[in-house]
């Protein structure tokens, strides 16, 4: 007797959790004329559970120690690394040829690896202690900036959604995603990654559906400080940068069409998502020390 | 109908269907509640919140500070209601009495050795009066829990309507710490109890226990001021306390009153929410709904 396969209901991914959609609707993208399969058409109200659940995780997430942060971005790669073939199918299913496949995975892992390299790092670029004409001790620190929007690339879902979320978490900050609305596979399938891998819940969210629907709500809410586009629709970008301005969201308007570019692995993609605090400390004369600042 | 209370029979109890119980409140959580319906259920809501400050740790400043926040909900909407009451330990009432002067906010004190309530007759008295002398319109008292279990009904009986005789002209809630008592059949004659003894309004929970206010516990307290109202004509008011911290929840808390009690019920007079985070999780959802887009805490004063 021939076995009955069990396929994966693919929900989205809340504070740790994988629930449906609130809303009950479904979409389902075709490649090549074939289903991927019903995918959550996630609603504004999702995305609402999502900040919420995103704000939560923010305090412990964004001070937890540098080491910390690194260690589990490490453990991120390290999943990854023991599910590609999983990964290498549903990119197959997705369109990929099997080598392009392989090189997508390949190339997340390794990504994944280099920003959590630098978690204990950017803070010594980023930072500085200026000179000023008073006696004062006068630095400069960054800081995360707290819950992110992020617009996962439409094109290579994986490597996609990997570039852009490993800097925005890399420096404390959390995250509600939406993924790849052709290709939404892989996201939903690295979410468990995620979930596996001692991420707190949270930290990182994962939404499907469509940005027509969500662009509003993720571009305005005023409970998320920054946004981070990737495409290059015009209309788009102008409306996050309209939405935006009610709370002085920190927005970044990114082309990812070059994915596999060494563009992409760059510390600057964490600044993208830091604020810089400066500190006046008063300091007495330290003349006899011979030192000064 | 005539006001004057009338005996009760205290012998015997009725007992709470858990099934049901649970049944009802599945169906009532399943409901929802849009647009101007919910608009108007919010700033009702927002009209019942007792602004509630019960900690050890509670300054002047802390209440002055909590004071202003009753009057200045959020200023951008000047329309909105006011809350009803701020509640605090008899200690600060002078200074929430001097500093919510002429608001039509009342002022709330809880007494008789809140929260436990573990002391003698003469000093839970003696606290109650110290709050109603310095203004307190409002007094929040603690069952004796503990007599409660030993099964002395009378003593606590006995001690609710000395604790009213005290209070005045005050409106007297009788906080029954549902979480400490154990089952809804319990909390049912805890109700009886207090009813009868009476209890201006009854309340659920100090907030300094876990679990405080829920949905189902609520209902078993206003089906015994059903009962009550049904056998004597007497209204008695409806706090639920601790723990109710979205609006979403506020709703349907209202939902259950409007259909447990009726309308009557509807106002600040008979039914209260004693919470702190809720009045700004009202206010977010009221702007929300104005502007449509979603709110963040930072933009809304803490207390």
């Amino acid at each position: 007797m021939s076995r009955l396969e069990v396929l994966k209901t693919y929900k989205i991914y809340i504070g740790g959790k994988f629930p449906r959609t609130e809303s009950g609707r479904f979409y389902t993208p075709k490649v090549g004329g074939k289903s991927l399969g019903n995918i959550c058409l996630s609603s504004r109200k999702d995305f609402k559970n999502a900040v919420v659940a995103a704000r939560s995780a923010f305090s412990k997430w964004s001070s937890a120690t540098a080491y910390n942060r690194s260690q589990v971005l490490y453990r991120i790669a390290e999943i990854l690394e023991g599910r590609k073939a999983q990964f290498v199918e549903e990119l197959t299913q997705q369109g990929s040829s099997k080598s392009q496949a392989n090189k997508e995975v390949e190339t997340s892992i390794d990504r994944i690896i280099y920003y959590a390299g630098w978690c204990d790092k950017y803070t010594q670029l980023f930072s500085a202690v200026n000179p000023v004409a008073t006696s004062h001790f006068n630095f400069t620190a960054p800081e995360p900036t707290g819950v992110v929007s992020v617009f996962a690339p439409e094109e290579n879902s994986l490597i996609g959604l990997v570039s852009t979320i490993a800097p925005v978490i890399a420096s404390g900050n959390t995250c509600v995603v939406l993924a790849s609305e052709k290709l939404p596979l892989c996201a939903i399938t690295f979410a468990e990654v995620i979930n596996a891998s001692d991420v707190p819940g949270g930290v990182i969210n994962i939404l499907t559906g469509k940005r027509s629907e969500l662009l509003e709500h993720m571009a305005s809410h005023m409970d998320v400080n920054a946004f981070l586009y990737t495409g290059n629709d015009k209309k788009e970008m102008l409306s996050i940068q309209e939405l935006a301005v009610e709370n002085l969201k920190r927005v970044r308007l990114k082309d990812f069409s070059n994915v596999y570019s060494l563009d992409h692995e760059t510390p600057y993609y964490i600044e993208d998502f830091l604020e810089m605090k400066t500190t006046w400390h008063p300091i007495e004369k330290i003349g006899a020390a011979g030192s000064g600042y | 109908m005539s006001k004057t209370k009338q005996k009760i029979d205290l012998s015997s109890f009725p007992t709470v269907d858990q099934v049901g119980i649970g049944d009802r409140i599945e169906r009532i959580t399943k409901r929802s509640i849009k647009k101007e319906t919910k608009v108007q259920g919010l700033k009702m809501a927002l009209n019942m919140v007792d602004l509630t400050t019960l900690e050890g740790a509670d300054t002047d400043k802390k209440v002055i500070q909590l004071c202003n926040k009753a009057q200045h909900l959020h200023d951008t909407y000047p329309d909105l209601p006011t809350v009803a009451a701020v509640c605090v330990y008899p200690n600060f009432v002078k200074t929430a009495k001097t500093n919510l002067q002429g608001s039509g906010i009342n002022v709330a004190s809880v007494a008789t050795a809140f929260p436990s309530g573990q002391s003698s007759l003469k000093i839970k008295l003696l606290d109650t009066k110290i709050a109603v002398d310095a203004g307190a319109e409002e007094v929040d008292m603690v069952i004796s829990r503990g007599k409660f279990h030993e099964g002395d009904y009378n003593f606590v009986y006995d001690e609710i309507a000395a604790i009213k005789e005290a209070c005045g002209n005050s409106r007297l809630k009788v906080i029954l710490e549902t979480g400490e008592l154990g089952t809804f059949d319990k909390v049912r004659k805890a109700s009886d109890i207090a009813i009868a003894a009476g209890a201006d309004f009854i309340k659920t929970s100090t907030g300094k226990i876990s679990p405080a206010a829920t949905l189902p516990v609520t209902l078993v307290m206003l089906e015994a001021i059903k009962d009550y109202y049904y056998k004597t004509g007497i209204q008695v008011g409806m706090k639920p306390a601790g723990g109710i911290s979205n609006s979403k929840l506020a709703l349907q808390y209202l939902l259950l009153v409007k259909e447990t009690l009726g309308k009557d019920w509807l106002t600040n007079k008979w039914f209260r929410f004693g919470a702190s985070s809720l009045a700004n999780d009202l206010l977010m959802q009221i702007v929300k709904q104005d502007t449509g887009i979603y709110q963040s805490k930072d933009y809304f004063s803490k207390d």
